[in-house]
């Protein structure tokens, strides 16, 4: 995170063009990535799980963390992508690439019209209109039976070879690697554009919507477009999931799904990109070890840490380590 | 000579309330105007009229002879108009140079560009430093405006308009709220203002509008009760009426 330094010899200015310079920190989640590839082989089908999440959560990042758009229909977009790679999978080839970049896009249209239509209005109307796109999208993936399965979910998607090349193995190797490369190639993207002019001024919105109105931004075309790059996003993420479980069930457009990437977020520390892969890793993992003990009151246990973290650490698990850090630094 | 701003028979009510009765109102290139009245008279709604932020109910607005009535608040900043605020809106969170890049990288038409680093466009940060230097405000360059006095937060406001270079300036009680012991600095800063900006400032301080302004409009009730320069104001009896027992400024 970039903090301002007055006391720093390096000239204002200085410091304000390096921030985006890469910290080593930044690379220690692809460390965990690596490290989980090769130390914990029986875990990739989980880690595949996560990292899908990391991805659904980094997309939320954009608009929840730096636009400060509240949300509690992400999952519609998620959904979306997951449903646009079956049907294309299953009525017009298993060719994943192609898979991603259609569901990606389809997913981007649904985002960029919604947004249009909602993005008019703000607080608690703006939350309940993400919330009635859901349901609506929900309700007409159920009802479109003949394409979606309906409550049957979306059977007989069958992937080919990445590249002709690479078969998604039982081990769920090729899965973990895939899953892995996009969310880099998207990690890539998203710390651009949260560094580039375009994600300062999201900053701004979420600051102080009445000063960009004053000194000239477009607003609500700002929105838009950070709404709909969300979005595809989203997408992405859902489309990964079908083609790495090769099955789509109407819970990619659940509420549920809706609210638990939050939930994740906000775990994680929002507005911080990094607070995505925490957030994810950790809430994925504790859901995975406390089902096995409890399959139904694993919730309990979120909802605790859930409390303690809106309670103690606004700034979620990343906000608890940052503070922790500047108190060593202030003790030594 | 085409007024660098004007309005005409501008209209505005909240409710059964008239805040902006039928203003008839032109600055020139380069003025440098006080609109001054008492609290409530709507000298904030006329700014806000004007800057878009609120709609008229009827009477047209021109900026440099073109009618921006309907026009949403970024096309009229494009176009030259800049504004502060009574109450500061800033982005309390972020450094002082943050600020002020935000507007500069706006004005520059740079704001919406996705695909590079902010700190590769160093010549929008040079520029916002360079401003900040210029109001004596290098120094706190760093800091998150949340942490800077008061004082020093109103010339925050005023480098961020600056910022835009605009060609009309609405000044909305730049000192407002800044312990007096401050204030010199504030309108020392207002004086200094680039001679070819439309300067129309809002004031209470009676000392200050009359330190800077040529001329003098007084609302009352949102209508121009009387506008003149500043000898011709102190001597209005209606004038003397409206502020009677509030302030004298002989
Ligand atoms: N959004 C609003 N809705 C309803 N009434 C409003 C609104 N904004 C302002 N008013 C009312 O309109 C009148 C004019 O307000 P305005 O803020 O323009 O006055 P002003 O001349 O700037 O006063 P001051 O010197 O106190 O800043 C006041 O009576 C105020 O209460
Ligand atoms: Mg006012």
């Amino acid at each position: 995170m970039f903090r301002p330094d007055p006391s720093s010899p390096i000239s204002p200015t200085e410091q304000l063009v390096r921030r985006h310079r890469l910290h080593p920190l930044e690379l220690l989640p692809w460390l965990a990535v690596i490290g989980t590839y090769f130390l914990l082989p029986g875990y990739l089908p989980l880690g595949s799980q996560v990292l899908i999440m990391i991805l659904f959560a980094l997309s939320l990042d954009l608009i929840l963390g730096y636009a400060g758009i509240i949300t509690l229909g992400h999952a519609a977009f998620f959904g979306v992508g997951a449903y646009t790679a079956g049907i294309y999978a299953i009525h017009v080839t298993g060719e994943p690439l192609s898979g991603l970049v259609v569901a990606t896009v389809a997913a981007g249209i649904i985002g960029l019209i919604s947004g249009l239509i909602i993005l008019r209005t703000h607080g608690l109307t703006l939350l309940m209109l993400t919330l009635a796109i859901v349901f609506l999208i929900q309700e007409t993936a159920n009802k479109a039976g003949f394409i979606t399965g309906g409550a049957d979910g979306l059977q007989g998607i069958s992937m080919q070879q990445i590249f002709g090349q690479f078969r998604f193995d039982m081990f769920g190797r090729t899965a973990y690697v895939y899953s892995a490369i996009v969310l880099f190639l998207v990690w890539l993207f998203a710390r651009l554009l949260v560094h580039s002019p375009f994600g300062r001024s999201l900053t701004g919105i979420r600051e102080n919507i009445t000063r960009m109105h004053a000194i000239g931004t477009p607003v609500r075309r700002r929105l838009v477009t950070i709404y709909a790059i969300s979005a595809a996003l989203a997408g992405l993420a859902g489309a990964l999931l079908t083609q790495t479980t090769q099955f789509v069930g109407l819970s990619v457009l659940s509420f549920e799904r809706s609210g638990e990437i939050v939930i994740m977020l906000v775990l994680g520390g929002i507005g911080r990109l990094y607070g995505a892969f925490i957030g994810a890793a950790v809430f994925m993992i504790a859901k995975d070890e406390l089902a096995k003990a409890d399959p139904v009151f694993w919730y309990f246990w979120i909802g605790m840490l859930l409390v303690l973290v809106v309670m103690f650490a606004r700034g979620g698990i990343l906000g608890l380590i940052d503070q922790a850090l500047s108190w060593v630094r202030r003790k030594s | 000579m085409t007024p660098a701003l004007q309005t005409v028979g501008l209209k505005k009510s909240f409710g059964a309330l008239p805040v902006a009765n039928d203003i008839n109102f032109s600055l020139v290139p380069g003025a440098r105007y006080a609109l001054i009245g008492p609290n409530g008279a709507g000298k904030t709604t006329f700014i806000n009229l004007i800057t878009g932020r609120l709609a008229p109910s009827a009477g047209q607005i021109l900026l440099g002879g073109e009618d921006i009535t309907r026009m949403p608040q970024a096309g009229r900043v494009k176009r030259g108009l800049g504004r502060t605020f009574q109450i500061n809106t800033l982005f309390k969170g972020l450094s002082v140079l943050e600020n002020v890049v935000m507007a500069v990288s706006e004005h520059h038409g740079k704001a919406a560009d996705m695909f590079r680093y902010a700190g590769s466009h160093r010549g929008l940060v040079e520029e916002a430093y360079s401003l900040l230097e210029r109001l004596r405000l290098g120094a706190d360059a760093l800091l998150p405006v949340k942490e800077l006095p008061y004082g020093k937060q109103r010339l925050v406001e005023i480098a961020i308009a600056l910022g835009l270079k605009p060609s009309v300036l609405l000044l909305d009680e730049p000192a407002a709220g800044v312990p007096s012991t401050e204030t010199e600095i504030i309108l020392s800063v207002i004086e200094q203002l680039p001679g070819d900006i439309a300067v129309l400032i809002i004031e209470h301080d009676m000392e200050l509008v009359f330190r800077f302004a040529k001329k003098i409009t007084v609302l009352v009730q949102g209508a121009v009760l009387v506008e003149g320069t500043p000898a011709e104001i102190a001597a209005d009896a209606r004038v003397r009426e409206v502020y009677l027992g509030e302030r004298d400024h002989g």
